[in-house]
């Protein structure tokens, strides 16, 4: 099963990083309207299917080691 | 005091912190690889700065996990004495030893100076009496935002948990906040080196007394107990 983890920093969290990328895109004459915020992507494949012992095991790794609760939110699909 | 440095791959200031604990002051200390199941009857635990896996997914992410970290961790929850400089902090955070995280400087900026740094009067041996109301420590960080919720910043207030604040905030840390303690107060961690401000080459010898504020509250804190 293909997992895919999406993270990104909590909206109450200043990014100073997606700072920057917002300021580069209005050097580019493109204005975003909201805040830019970088995150990452994680993808690795599992054995099994989307069963609740599954969901539990990557709550596991995302919750502390694939993200950080104090500042970061994650969210995951599985194909 | 038998003092633990612990190295993870990407660490670079274990050298400069064995130095300072055993050169300086004398204290018998080793360096631990992080591989190590256990602690082998340390009775204080540095955690050195650097970058520990390459800051890979983030600051202290990884070494937390790392073998060693366990021991660690039910060692400062039996009161054992942990000192954790700059990823050594970001690694106790990690960890759940300290509360809050530590993100990109506001700015970006890598910043390498050094630091004057307001002294709080937190506990016995750190407070102004002890170390004065201003102290000279280098800093040399890129991710040295302190972050914490509202309800969790009210809490470190509350309880003196604040060791160490910034005169000219050089990284946008919440309440200027450079260093702080857990509530039982034998946890520490601080963004500053105070292992390099001990000789006279350094830009200042403040460090000294960071280091003997820490050994001497923590053997304070071992004869009450």
């Amino acid at each position: 099963m293909k997992v895919t983890v999406f993270v990104t920093p909590k909206k109450t969290v200043l990014d100073p990083q997606g700072a920057a990328v917002g300021h580069a895109m209005e050097h580019l004459n493109v204005k975003p309207s909201s805040d830019v915020r970088v995150g990452k992507t994680i993808e690795f494949e599992l054995e099994g299917s989307d069963t609740p012992e599954l969901r539990a095991q990557l709550e596991k790794i995302c919750d502390g080691l694939l993200s950080n609760p104090v500042i970061e939110d994650y969210r995951y699909e599985l194909a | 005091m038998k003092i633990a440095v612990i190295q993870f791959p990407g660490s670079n200031c274990d050298r400069d912190a064995y130095h300072a604990f055993f050169g300086v002051f004398n204290q018998p200390t080793r360096l631990f690889w992080h591989k190590r199941p256990s602690l082998a009857g340390a009775e204080c635990v540095v955690l050195p700065g650097g970058f520990s896996y390459g800051d890979y997914l983030r600051c202290g992410a990884i070494a937390r996990f790392s073998p060693i970290m366990n021991s660690i961790i039910e060692f400062a929850n039996n009161g054992g004495p942990v000192l954790g400089i700059c990823n050594g902090f970001q690694i106790l955070c990690e960890a759940g030893l300290l509360p809050g995280a530590l993100v990109r400087n506001e700015g970006m900026e890598f910043v390498c100076e050094s630091a004057k740094l307001n002294v709080e009067d937190s506990m016995d041996y750190f407070n102004q009496g002890s170390l004065g109301e201003t102290i000279d420590i280098p800093i040399a960080h890129g991710e040295g935002n302190y972050r914490i919720d509202d309800d969790g910043l009210a809490d470190l207030e509350a309880n003196n948990q604040v060791l160490f604040r910034y005169a000219n905030n050089p990284n946008g840390s919440i309440s200027n906040i450079a260093g702080i303690r857990n509530k039982e107060g034998n946890v520490f961690g601080m963004m500053p080196h105070p292992e390099r401000a001990v000789e006279e080459i350094h830009p200042s010898r403040d460090g000294i007394g960071v280091i003997k504020a820490f050994l001497k509250s923590q053997m304070a804190r071992q004869q009450k107990a």
